[in-house]
C-alpha cells in the first residue's frame, strides 16, 4: 500500500480562476487511500470505476457462464431431457447477452479502459469523471432487469431478438430486455465520450503521438465505433419497444411494416459490436506481448493505424449478417468485398505481433500464454470467419453451428483470453500483488484444452447442418455434442482455479514492487496499486512505449 | 524508459484541468445525431417501398409546422445574442435574450401538441402514422430537454457572479444544444412535411 508521502501536495491557496486565460476545472481531491466500503459506492476515481466494471462483470460472467453449462448438458443428449425448451430459449437468449453486454463489452472497455487509459497517456483522472461513474452505474441496473426478465418467462428470441419471433414470445420479458440494452448503450456512449476526450486532450504535454501506447490507440478506435453505432441500434430498439408495447407496426409486415429494418438497424451497430469487443483485446496484446518478449513492438504504426482502419471500415460490413435475408445480388457482392476487406487490418496487427515474438527473449509467464493462446485460436476465428464473409459459402453454414464455432472462436478463444491475459499483466499494479504463476498456468491449460474441445467439433457439426439454438437435434450428431459438452465443463472448471488465484494472491499474494515486468508504459512509473491522483508528479516520457532493449533497463 | 522528474513545475497545476466540456457535449450530439440517423432511415425506407406516401387519410398539415419552423429557427438567432451578451460580461441581457429564447421554445412545444390534437390520426393509424409521430416526438422531448437547460442556465445566473465575460461553459453547452434541436428539426421538417407536401 502506499504510504503518506506518495500524495500529492494540495495547494492551499488554489489559483484565482477568474484571472486565468483558460479555465480549469478543479478536482474534489481525496487523501485517504480507498477503503473496502468505497467501491460499493458512487466514487469518480477512475481506478475503483476500472476495478468496479471489472468485478461486476466477472460476476457477470459467471452467471452466463453457468448459462451455458445448462445449455451444454441439455445439448448432451438429443432429446429435451434436462430443462424446459422455454427456458433452454431463455438461456440461449440471456447467455449470448450477458456475455457481450455485461461481461467483455464492460470488462475489456469499462474495465481496462478506464483502469489504463488515465495511467497510460500520464492523466490524473478521465476528463469527466461524474459522467464516467454515471456510466459504471447504469450497468447493474441492466443486469437486474435481464435476471428479472426470468420472472416473465425471459427473453427468448435470441440476442439478435429479430422480429417477428420478439413480438410474439415473452413481451413483458422481451420489454424488460429491451430496456437493460438501452441502459449498458447508454453507459457504452457516455463511457466513450470520456475516452475520446481524455485521450485526445488529456495526454501529458511530453507524450508525442507516436508514443501514445498502442492500447489508447486501440480504445480511441473502440469508443469512436461505440459512439456512431450504438445510437442506432437504440433507435431500432426504441422501435421494438414501441411495436410490442403501443400497437405501432414498423416492424409488422401484415400492417405495413418490414422485419428487414431492424435487421438493418440491429447490425448496423452489432456488427462493429464485434470489434468493440476485440480492439480493446487488440490492445491488451500489443502491451502484453512487446513487454514479455523483451523486443520492441514489430510496426507501431501499422498496429496503430489498423485500428482506426478496422473502425471505419467495420462500420460497412453489416449486411453479411443478412446475406440470407432476401438480399439483393449487388448488396451482397458490396458486402461480401467489404467484409474482405476488413480482415486485412486485422492481419497487419497479427503479423506484427508474430513478428515481436520472432527472435525475442520470450518469458513464458500466465499472461503471456493467454496472449499466445489468443494468437493460436483467434486466427482460426478470423479465418472461419473470412470463409463466411463469401456470400456463397455463408449461404451453406448461415444458422448453423458453424456461426457458433466462429464467433466462440473470435469471442472466448479471442476476446476471453485477452481479459485474462490482462488481468494477470496488470493485477499486480491494480492490487500490488503478483499473481500465483502455477495456479495462472493450470488456469491457462484448463481453458485452452476447453475452449478448443467445445468450439472445434461445432465447425463440423455446423458443415453437417445442425441448426444452432434449438434444444432438440438430429440423432447423428450425438458423439460431436458429447465431445462439446464435455469440453464446456472443463472450461466451467477452469474459472475455480482462476478464481482462487486472484482472491488469493490479493490477500496473500507476492508484493509485485512498482514495475514486475520492467515494462516501459506509464502506468508502471507510478507506485503499486498507483496514489489517489495517479502521480505525485506528473511523469516525463522521454522514451517510447515499447523501447525494450534500446536502453540500459534491458533485462 | 521513463524518467520521473522531481521539478515541480512541471506538473502543472494541481488537480485541474482546461474545461473539457464543450468537446464533450460535441462528441455527445454527434452520437445523438446518429440515433435520430436511425429513426430517418427507417422512414425514408418505408417512404421508398410504399406506393401511397403518405397513405390516405394521413395527410400533413403545413400551417402550424410553418410557424412553429420559423419560430424555433429565429430561436437560435436570439439565443446566440444571449451567448454574445455574456460575452461581453451583460449579465442582464444573457438573462433577456435566453428568456425571450425559453418562451419560443415553449411556444413551438405547445404549437406541436396543438397539432397532434388537430390531426384526425394516432399514432398506431398506419406506419406513417408511426414514424411521424414517433419522429417528431423524439425531437419534441429534445425541445423540452433543451427548454430545461435553458430555465438551468436562467436559474444558476440569478446568483450573483455565476456567469462572467471568461465563465459561462453552461451557457455555451445550452445553446449549442439548441442549434442541434434547430437543425435536426430543420432535417425533420423538409422530411416528414415539405417532402409529402409538394
Amino acid at each position: 500500500m502506499t504510504s503518506s508521502e506518495f500524495f500529492p501536495e494540495i495547494p492551499t491557496n488554489p489559483p484565482d480562476q477568474s484571472q486565468q486565460k483558460t479555465l480549469l476545472v478543479s478536482h474534489t481531491s481525496h487523501q485517504e487511500p480507498w477503503k473496502f466500503k468505497d467501491y460499493f459506492t458512487f466514487n469518480t476515481d477512475h481506478k475503483v470505476i476500472g476495478i468496479q466494471y471489472l468485478v461486476t462483470a466477472f460476476l457477470f460472467y459467471l452467471i452466463g457462464g453457468l448459462m451455458a453449462v445448462a445449455i451444454r448438458t441439455e445439448l448432451a443428449t438429443p432429446d429435451a431431457d434436462f430443462i424446459d425448451p422455454n427456458l433452454y430459449n431463455a438461456f440461449m437468449t440471456n447467455h449470448g447477452t450477458i456475455m457481450i453486454f455485461l461481461w467483455i463489452v464492460p470488462s475489456a472497455i469499462g474495465g481496462f479502459g478506464n483502469y489504463l487509459v488515465p495511467l497510460m497517456v500520464g492523466a490524473r483522472d478521465m476528463a469527466f469523471p461524474k459522467l464516467n461513474a454515471i456510466a459504471f452505474w447504469l450497468n447493474p441496473p441492466a443486469g437486474l432487469l435481464l435476471l428479472a426478465s426470468f420472472f416473465f418467462g425471459g427473453s427468448q428470441s435470441g440476442w439478435t431478438a429479430y422480429p417477428p419471433l420478439s413480438l410474439i414470445t415473452a413481451p413483458i420479458a422481451q420489454s424488460l430486455w429491451i430496456l437493460a440494452i438501452v441502459l449498458v448503450g447508454t453507459s457504452s456512449i457516455l463511457g466513450s465520450i470520456n475516452f475520446v476526450i481524455t485521450i485526445l486532450m488529456m495526454k501529458v504535454p511530453s507524450m508525442k503521438w507516436d508514443q501514445v501506447p498502442l492500447f489508447c490507440w486501440a480504445i480511441l478506435a473502440t469508443s469512436i465505433l461505440a459512439l456512431l453505432s450504438t445510437p442506432v441500434l437504440a433507435a431500432g430498439l426504441v422501435l421494438l419497444l414501441f411495436d410490442i408495447n403501443f400497437g405501432t407496426s414498423f416492424f409488422k409486415p401484415d400492417a405495413g411494416g418490414n422485419v428487414i429494418i431492424y435487421q438493418h438497424l440491429f447490425w448496423f451497430y452489432s456488427h462493429p459490436a464485434v470489434y468493440l469487443m476485440i480492439l480493446p483485446i487488440f490492445g491488451i496484446m500489443s502491451e502484453v506481448i512487446p513487454t514479455h518478449a523483451r523486443k520492441p513492438i514489430f510496426g507501431y504504426k501499422a498496429i496503430a493505424y489498423s485500428s482506426v482502419a478496422i473502425c471505419v471500415v467495420g462500420l460497412f460490413v453489416w449486411v453479411h449478417h443478412m446475406f440470407t435475408s432476401g438480399t439483393p445480388g449487388w448488396m451482397r457482392m458490396f458486402f461480401t468485398i467489404s467484409t474482405l476487406i476488413v480482415a486485412v487490418p486485422t492481419g497487419v496487427k497479427i503479423f506484427g505481433w508474430v513478428a515481436t515474438l520472432w527472435g525475442g527473449k520470450i518469458r513464458f509467464t500466465s499472461a503471456m500464454l493467454f496472449a499466445i493462446g489468443l494468437l493460436s485460436m483467434f486466427v482460426m476465428g478470423g479465418l472461419s470467419g473470412v470463409t463466411m464473409g463469401t456470400a456463397p459459402f455463408d449461404v451453406h453454414v448461415h444458422d448453423t453451428y458453424y456461426v457458433v464455432a466462429h464467433f466462440h472462436y473470435v469471442l472466448f478463444g479471442g476476446s476471453v483470453f485477452g481479459i485474462y491475459s490482462g488481468i494477470y499483466h496488470w493485477f499486480p499494479k491494480i492490487t500490488g500483488k503478483i499473481m500465483n504463476e502455477t495456479w495462472g498456468k493450470i488456469h491457462f491449460v484448463l481453458t485452452f484444452i476447453g475452449t478448443n474441445l467445445t468450439f472445434l467439433p461445432m465447425h463440423e457439426l455446423g458443415l453437417q447442418g445442425m441448426p444452432r439454438r434449438v434444444a432438440m437435434y438430429d440423432p447423428q450428431f450425438i458423439s460431436l455434442n458429447q465431445i462439446c459438452t464435455v469440453g464446456a465443463f472443463i472450461l466451467a472448471i477452469s474459472v475455480i482455479p482462476f478464481a482462487y488465484n486472484a482472491i488469493n494472491s490479493w490477500f496473500n499474494g507476492e508484493s509485485a514492487g512498482d514495475n514486475p515486468w520492467k515494462s516501459l508504459t506509464l502506468e508502471w512509473t507510478t507506485s503499486s496499486p498507483p496514489i489517489i491522483e495517479n502521480w505525485e508528479v506528473l511523469p516525463v516520457v522521454t522514451h517510447g512505449p515499447y523501447d525494450y532493449g534500446h536502453q540500459q533497463d534491458e533485462v | 524508459m521513463t524518467a520521473i522528474t522531481t521539478d515541480k513545475h512541471l506538473s502543472g497545476e494541481h488537480h485541474e484541468h482546461p474545461d473539457l466540456r464543450v468537446w464533450g457535449l460535441l462528441t455527445f450530439l454527434v452520437s445523438e445525431s446518429l440515433m435520430f440517423g436511425g429513426f430517418f432511415a427507417t422512414y425514408l425506407f418505408f417512404k421508398g417501398t410504399t406506393s401511397v406516401w403518405p397513405p390516405e387519410g394521413t395527410d400533413v398539415e403545413l400551417l402550424i409546422p410553418t410557424i412553429n419552423t420559423i419560430i424555433l429557427v429565429s430561436s437560435s438567432f436570439v439565443i446566440h445574442l444571449g451567448d454574445a451578451a455574456i460575452k461581453r460580461n451583460r449579465v442582464g441581457w444573457m438573462r433577456f435574450w435566453y428568456f425571450i429564447t425559453a418562451i419560443m421554445g415553449a411556444v413551438f412545444l405547445v404549437g406541436q401538441i396543438y397539432e397532434y390534437m388537430n390531426l384526425g390520426y394516432g399514432l398506431t393509424s398506419n406506419v406513417f402514422a408511426n414514424c411521424f409521430y414517433l419522429m417528431t416526438g423524439f425531437h419534441g422531448l429534445h425541445v423540452f430537454v433543451g427548454l430545461l437547460l435553458i430555465l438551468g442556465v436562467l436559474w444558476r445566473s440569478l446568483k450573483r457572479n455565476h456567469y462572467s465575460a471568461i465563465k459561462h461553459t453552461g451557457i455555451e453547452m445550452a445553446e449549442i444544444y439548441w442549434h442541434f434541436v434547430d437543425i435536426i428539426w430543420i432535417i425533420l421538417f423538409t422530411l416528414v412535411y415539405l417532402m409529402n407536401a409538394f
